[in-house]
């Protein structure tokens, strides 16, 4: 049975980069670009991984990162969060709410690739 | 240790310039050598009857022995030494600040220097963390390399992509080019208002460049002889930028009197800013008309003559950069530049046509000259300023001399052979 991928990002062309490398695994991708209601979309979506962008419209990244690891459902979800913030204490902070990996842009296709094949365990 | 012990150092520094013995003063006060050596080492308190007999013996108020400046300092060094994770004696700070004032008081302003410094570091820290157009123009930047690079790696290195993906993602690589470019530029035009505005002024040196160039480095106000009103313009600067400011101040009413601007600027004008004449045209030496000309007002901001003054081991002590030469502000700069050259050949004046390796280059007339500074004393060591003027050369078209390529500083000099190179470029290639 093929994974499923849930991107959050706002920018589309990164969006689309990541979604042909993933898809070309075979993986399902889904793609959702507002922070206001990103919960809901991964409460419906039930992906097997998560990618989070942390600069969202209306809603930080880390906010959706924290109600989703209060949330039962979402508890285990491996989430890797993708950010042009590259200070520590932002990895630290996300750290702190449960992120399952952190990534600095610019990342490369095998470095996204790499490290959802790790947390998705394919 | 009570403060009141430092007492004892006054007492001990009073007797040695009276010449007492310190036997002999015990003995007139009627106390034993031991305890008044005990006394004057800060390990014994003194007070009351004892004081007032020792300030009598030797000629002082008791209150010159037992009050002043110490205490301060004193409380200074107790906050220096607070939670440092060094093993500091904090018990014998009284006895340090009253054997070795000159130490303390130099202890006392390092730290306050660090201090300062911490906090100007924090602010500057805080305010990259934290300035929403910075962090907003990194944001997009960085965004639109990160597209750039997914998707010219797609392109890259799939031979089997649909035409229909192999088009869209050429569309996207084009759109994010251009977002790049103009998120750069947009970048740039920031950090350039940013310096403009001197929200990043620190140091006593950044404080008087970022005066200098607001008013161009032409101060009207002396022109007219006016220093009052040239050091009230200045009144809003630290101290130590003003007590610089002062000495330049100085030098160019000097330069006024001995060179009225409206003569000299018609002088100049006609013999085209060659330095060497107007210095022969009014006998004045050619410092002083390298920094008349770099005064020099010019509607046209290409025609702004710039200048830089060094001493003997290459710190730049005035610069005035013009377009097309750039000077750094931070680090060394290129080895290259006649200015060091004039510093071989002191007293003597040398031209050449110089261009900086950078893509907004353009020919400078390059005029170096170094003199020694100070009275000439036996065997003294010999101290140097080199002065380099450079005049764009719109304003001396026929002028002839050697060309020299050269850069701004290593760090961001594209030239790859070069015997002058400190460190590598962050630049790839020659322009």
């Amino acid at each position: 049975m093929s994974k499923h991928v849930l991107i959050i990002e706002d920018e589309p062309n990164i969006v689309e980069a990541i979604r042909f490398v993933l898809s070309r695994e075979g993986w399902r991708v889904d793609t959702h670009v507002n922070g206001a209601n990103a919960v809901d979309a991964v409460q419906n979506a039930k992906p097997d991984l998560l990618i989070l962008d942390v600069m969202l419209p209306n809603r930080s990244g880390f906010e959706i990162l924290r109600d989703l690891r209060d949330d039962d459902t979402t508890r285990d979800l491996p989430i890797m969060m993708l950010t042009a913030r590259g200070q520590s204490k932002d990895r630290e902070l996300a750290e702190s709410y449960g992120v399952s990996h952190f990534m600095t842009k610019p990342f490369s296709n095998a470095e996204v690739l790499s490290a959802a094949q790790t947390l998705i365990g394919a | 240790m009570s403060r009141t012990s430092l007492t004892g150092s006054r007492i001990r520094e009073r007797r040695m310039v009276l010449g007492l013995r310190q036997a002999e003063l015990a003995r007139i006060a009627g106390i034993s050598a031991a305890y008044l050596n005990l006394i004057e080492h800060n390990r014994r308190r003194i007070g009351g009857k004892l004081l007032l007999d020792i300030a009598r013996i030797l000629d002082v108020e008791p209150a010159h022995l037992s009050e002043g400046a110490e205490m301060a300092l004193v409380s200074s060094l107790e906050i220096a030494a607070a939670g440092r994770e060094a093993d500091v004696e904090t018990q014998h700070i009284n006895e340090f600040v009253g054997r070795f004032p000159g130490w303390a008081r130099f202890l006392s302003e390092l730290h306050g220097r660090g201090e300062t410094l911490t906090q100007t570091v924090e602010v500057l820290t805080d305010r990259l963390a934290h300035d929403p157009q910075l962090s907003s123009s990194l944001h997009e930047m960085l965004s639109s390399v990160t597209s750039i690079r997914s998707t010219s790696s797609i392109l890259a290195r799939s031979d089997d992509i649909d035409p229909n993906w192999q088009a869209r993602f050429q569309k996207n690589l084009f759109e994010d080019a251009v977002r790049l470019a103009e998120s750069s530029q947009a970048l740039v035009a920031y950090l350039d208002s940013a310096t403009d505005m001197g929200e990043i002024t620190l140091t006593p040196q950044e404080e008087i460049g970022a005066y200098l160039e607001a008013v161009g480095h032409h101060i009207p106000a002396l022109e007219n002889g006016d220093m009052e009103t040239a050091r009230a313009d200045v009144a809003h600067l630290g101290q130590d930028a003003r007590g610089l400011l002062d000495q330049f101040f100085t030098t160019y009413l000097e330069d006024v009197k001995r060179l009225p601007l409206s003569q000299f600027q018609e002088a100049a004008a006609t013999l085209s800013y060659q330095p060497d004449l107007l210095a022969e045209m009014f006998s004045v030496s050619l410092p002083a008309v390298f920094r008349r000309l770099a005064s020099l007002p010019f509607e046209d901001p290409t025609q702004r003559i710039g200048l830089v003054v060094a001493d003997g081991a290459g710190a730049i002590s005035y610069r005035k950069p013009i377009d097309g030469f750039a000077i750094p502000r931070i680090g060394a700069a290129c080895a290259l530049w006649p200015l060091f050259h004039a510093l071989s050949v002191p007293s003597q004046l040398m031209q050449h046509w110089v261009s900086q390796m950078s893509r907004d280059a353009l020919d400078i007339a390059c005029f170096s000259y170094a003199h020694p500074k100070g009275k000439p004393a036996l065997n003294a060591p010999r101290i140097l300023e080199s002065h380099m003027l450079l005049v764009p050369q719109l304003l001396l078209p026929e002028r002839a001399g050697p060309r020299f390529d050269m850069g701004s500083t290593c760090r961001i000099c594209p030239k790859r052979q070069c015997d002058a190179r400190r460190e590598p470029s962050v630049l790839a290639e020659e322009f």
